[in-house]
């Protein structure tokens, strides 16, 4: 018997991610003092070392655990981003729990296992792999969102994600199990081999159809997105962020990887079924969201419409393709969770201020929040010169780059309606006082360094695309 | 003399520099963020007027070019550059600069920091887009003026009906300039595709012969955001609302300055990079046009509010500018480029007198008013001279551009001139029955027996724009000479590419349109495209 090589070098960030989080685990039972604080710190200080245990995967173009988990610059382009939106989710969640008066350590350590859960999805070569980092992912996050005892909402949230999560785990497990028996592995390797030399059976079309479901859930794509609005309104609103950003760039990042890499060939059906996804995911998506009141809910069906953009990125496939999901991730990363930490900190305690009216007169109240919330708005609804703006630009041109002209301008008409909802925001802020003085704002330091730090980011790759344009592409060298 | 200071780029970025610096002084301090403002407009009117000092009226080449790599992966450059065409629309630009900030001294009282950065943002923003010669450096100009101007009429304006107002100038120029961006995307697509470097570059994109399946669909993009902006008629309607809500400021940047945009677009982008297309659809576009400019008159004529009265003979006016771009030839397009300059002067200075007028009565209604020449001498004096240069009375710049107009269509399309003329009368009718109401007869209304005349501040922001309304009607080769070079190259251009692209199509040679709408098999067409990036 051999033992497969094992590499733990290999999955460092995600192995420094779980230790930090059992750490954290067991000091905070001895914890009695500034608890959410010290949780925090630690949290940090582990996404830190993450960080620079991620930084030499750059280079590599290797894999481990008999190529279960692969170490390339894809891996590693998408562990950093996952670091970044968990380090700026911890930052705006300490001011979110000690408003609450929830001295939530476990909070933090879920976090964590989330972000690994996350890492594991992206650099997974092997459909396993892939669906154990997708559980570990969703357990966390089904405890996560129905943290917040007191609120009825919050349950409801974590039911709702956890029984449709449920059903798409077993979609997904089931697909695969299918690609199983047709071509008798589940290392996407294997699996391009196969379909590559031989005919591809009905059971791999609909092993294939089952996996897209499965991604297509966790990414709230129409029309398996029905989840998104109730329990992203209910999840805490830092964990919504986080929601929204991070466990979105997971599974987009799986997709595209099991996609581009193990199923080039089947890209004729995939493609055709992902352009009517893509299309009738932004067009619900953006019109929905004109509807809403509560601005949680808005920026859920906002989510919604940007998997439509990045859908149409990977409609257009090819490198221009891939590379534009990646960036136009990033932008989304910075861009959502500087709106969340806004909403966060204008919802004040017990979310009670989540309405669209409790923006009015923000900008006479808080000018330099408005401008910041401004900011984000413009990057969502995609106005240069900012990151969102780059993001979209970069997808449309993949999809034109590949033919889908008509597909673009869909893309940009549904995007011309997302600007009546988004400009909304700008006008309570700025153009309508409110009814009654609001109480004035309470700000956390970490709050406003996660605020600062996505703010810079929004306008840093917005303005000057080039470096992470090119990294996107680095990135997405392996996958062909 | 060579001159290394990157001019262009001082004048563009300047006003931005001021907006930062407003942005860090204290709100409280009004005065002070009004001075430093309207320093920074000042200096950036010098820089314009050290652009015209330095520039060769006798070529056609694009000037003080300033270039530098951007993105170079997608061959995105910061590229500026000024030739005949933009010249006196950068110069119209700078001018109304501080005299946008002098007129809203006492105007604007509340959130004067936010207003100031908006108003200096705005500047940066316009110079550029008259500036950029990259496709996408142009679009993001172009978009970055959206966020102000939305700001200006939604947070200044009218408390009624400016939320409506607004959002409907927003999404109307979102809606246009979005499918522009998808024509962008094609066009960059195709000529990369043709020729094998993949650039924005605008000089570059203007040798690429489109074919001539696709130059049509590529054109209406362009032409819908730009007719949008212009506005054309049937686009219009956001122009009413928006200029009867927006404050005074907001009125003139609008008249003044962004509908040429649209007027611009055209002659700098869609006319020349899609020629066949163009052609083509100048019957149409000039049958709009007539439309436009009747229509426009026939509105204005019974408005009761004096500044939807103006904003509908914007209408009328810009119509005259789309028919005698749509002539080709070298007066029409000569004419309708210094209409374009003749507008901004006398509407902006119109809704100026408005706006004055507005600050002491609290009411546009004609109804409201007469016989204020009696109590406002000075008024009516400013007031007369706007009337008629709108009008196109000989001797005053309307005139000028009109006949250039007239003249340019009349040799082409006898027709179109004779329709078009009409408008002058129209206009002759609904700006003098309006200036006889308001400013003539006996003061019937109380209310208007105490007005005030000009203060020096206001007749300061009006003499230099009459400065200019003289100098063009009497003496228009300071304007048209520097023009004259790129006119005639850029329609010299458009019939040589015109003649390339049928030629080409002829011989069968062409990427049709086809090529790049989605082929049966996705995979074998991706491994086409990826082929082509490897050779």
């Amino acid at each position: 018997m051999t033992l497969p090589d094992i590499n733990l070098g290999g999955i460092l960030p995600a192995l420094v991610l779980c230790i930090t989080g059992v750490v954290l685990m067991i000091v905070g039972l001895f914890l009695t003092w500034q608890r959410l604080a010290i949780s925090m710190a630690i949290s940090l200080a582990g996404i830190l070392v993450a960080f620079a245990a991620n930084a030499p995967l750059r280079l590599l173009h290797e894999s481990a655990f008999s190529g279960m988990v692969a170490l390339d610059p894809y891996s590693w382009f998408l562990n950093w981003m996952i670091l970044l939106a968990a380090a700026l989710t911890v930052l705006m969640s300490v001011k979110y729990f000690s408003d609450e008066g929830l001295d939530l350590y476990e909070y933090f350590v879920l976090l964590l296992f989330a972000s690994a859960g996350m890492m594991f999805m992206v650099s997974g070569t092997h459909l396993l792999v892939i669906f154990v980092g997708l559980e570990t992912l969703s357990i966390s996050i089904y405890v996560l969102a129905g943290c917040l005892p007191a609120n009825v909402k919050s349950k409801e949230s974590a039911l709702k994600y956890l029984i449709l999560g449920g059903f798409s785990s077993a979609i997904f497990l089931y697909g695969a199990a299918l690609l199983y028996g047709t071509a008798g592995s589940l290392a996407l390797a294997d699996l391009a081999k196969f379909f590559h030399s031989g005919t591809i059976a009905p059971t791999a079309k609909v092993g294939m159809g089952l996996l897209l479901i499965g991604f297509a859930f966790k990414a709230a794509a129409v029309p398996f997105h029905m989840w998104t609005p109730d329990v992203y309104e209910g999840a805490p609103t830092p964990l919504t962020g986080f929601m929204a950003v991070g466990v979105k760039a997971a599974a987009f990042a799986a997709f595209v990887r099991v996609f581009f890499g193990a199923l080039p060939e089947l890209q004729a059906s995939w493609s055709q079924i992902l352009w009517l996804v893509a299309v009738l995911t932004m067009i619900l998506g953006n019109f929905a969201a004109l509807v809403q009141e509560n601005i949680k809910r808005m920026l859920a069906y906002s989510s919604i419409a940007h998997a439509g953009y990045i859908l149409v990125g990977m409609v257009g496939g090819g490198d221009a393709g891939a590379s534009g999901v990646l960036y136009y991730l990033l932008a989304y990363t910075f861009t959502n969770l500087g709106a969340f930490a806004v909403v966060a900190l204008v919802g004040r305690k017990g979310e009670a201020n989540n309405m669209l009216d409790d923006y009015r007169g923000l900008a006479r109240t808080h000018p330099a929040l408005a401008v910041a919330m401004s900011v984000f708005i413009f990057s969502l609804a995609g106005i240069p010169p900012t990151a969102g703006f780059m993001g979209k630009f970069s997808i449309f041109y993949a999809a034109v780059k590949a033919g889908h002209v008509w597909l673009v301008v869909i893309g940009v008409l549904t995007s011309a309606a997302s600007v009546f909802y988004y400009f909304r925001v700008l006008m309570k802020m700025y153009m309508e006082a409110p009814e009654r003085e609001p109480a004035p704002l309470q700000f956390g330091a970490g709050t406003v360094i996660a605020l600062v730090v996505a703010l810079v980011g929004v306008l840093y790759i917005g303005i000057f695309p080039k470096t992470y344009l090119d990294l996107a592409l680095m990135s997405v060298q392996p996958l062909f | 003399m060579e001159c290394n200071f990157p001019l262009l780029t001082f004048i563009t970025f300047v006003p931005l520099v001021g907006a930062a610096l407003v942005l860090f002084l204290n709100r409280k301090s009004q005065e002070l963020l009004r001075w430093v403002a309207i320093i920074f407009m000042v200096i950036d009117l010098i820089g314009c007027l050290a652009v015209y000092s330095l520039f060769d009226p006798t070529s056609a080449a694009v000037q003080l070019a300033e270039k530098q790599v951007w993105v170079k992966s997608w061959g995105i450059s910061y590229f500026l550059g000024v030739d005949g065409i933009s010249l006196w629309l950068v110069m119209l630009t700078g001018l109304f600069g501080p005299i946008c900030i002098l007129a809203s001294w006492k105007d604007i009282t509340v959130r004067v920091k936010e207003f100031l950065i908006c108003m200096l943002v705005m500047q940066t923003g316009m110079v550029g887009v008259f500036l950029a010669l990259d496709l996408f450096l142009f679009y993001v100009f172009w978009e970055l003026m959206l966020i102000p101007m939305y700001l200006l009429i939604g947070m200044w304006g009218n408390p009624a009906r400016r939320l409506y107002a607004a959002i409907k100038f927003v999404l109307y120029t979102v809606v246009g300039s979005l499918l522009m961006l998808v024509a962008i995307l094609v066009l960059y697509y195709m000529a990369g595709h043709a020729s094998g470097t993949y650039t924005f570059d605008l000089m570059k994109l203007y040798e690429f012969p489109v074919p001539l399946s696709a130059q049509m669909l590529m054109f209406l993009a362009f032409f819908l955001a730009f007719a949008i902006k212009v506005p054309m008629f049937p686009f219009h309607t956001w122009l009413p609302d928006a200029h009867t809500e927006a404050p005074t400021v907001g009125s003139v940047i609008l008249a003044a300055v962004l509908l040429k945009m649209g007027t611009y677009g055209f002659v700098r982008f869609a006319i020349p990079l899609f020629p066949n297309a163009a052609l083509d659809a100048a019957w149409w576009i000039g049958i709009l046009a007539l439309i436009g400019i009747v229509y426009g008159a026939w509105v204005a004529m019974v408005q009761v509010d004096v500044k939807r009265l103006v904003a509908f003979s914007s209408v009328s006016h810009l119509g005259f500018v789309m028919l005698g771009m749509f002539a080709f030839t070298v007066q029409g397009l000569q004419g309708s480029i210094l209409q374009m300059i003749n507008h901004g002067l006398s509407t902006g200075a119109l809704f100026l007198i408005v706006g004055m007028i507005y600050e002491r009565r609290h009411t546009r209604l004609i109804a409201e008013f007469g016989g204020i020449s009696k109590v406002m001498p000075l008024y009516a004096v400013f007031f007369m001279i706007f009337t008629l240069s709108s009008i196109g009375l000989p001797g005053l710049n309307g005139f000028v551009g009109e006949f250039l107009i007239l003249l340019g269509t009349f040799k082409v399309a006898p027709w179109y001139a004779v329709i078009g003329a009409s408008g002058v009368i129209f206009a002759a009718v609904y700006m003098l029955w309006m200036f006889q109401r308001v400013m003539f007869g006996e003061v019937t209304n109380p209310k208007n027996l105490p007005l005030k005349d000009l203060s020096v501040r206001e007749a300061c922001v009006l003499a230099p724009i009459v400065v200019f309304c003289v100098w063009i009607g009497v003496y228009p080769s300071t304007f048209l000479k520097p023009m004259e070079p790129s006119v005639k190259a850029l329609l010299s251009q458009v019939e040589k590419k015109k003649a390339v692209v049928l030629e080409l199509d002829k011989l069968g040679k062409n990427q049709k349109l086809s090529d790049l709408s989605p082929a049966i098999s996705v995979s074998g067409r991706n491994l086409r495209a990826e082929a082509d990036l490897t050779e």
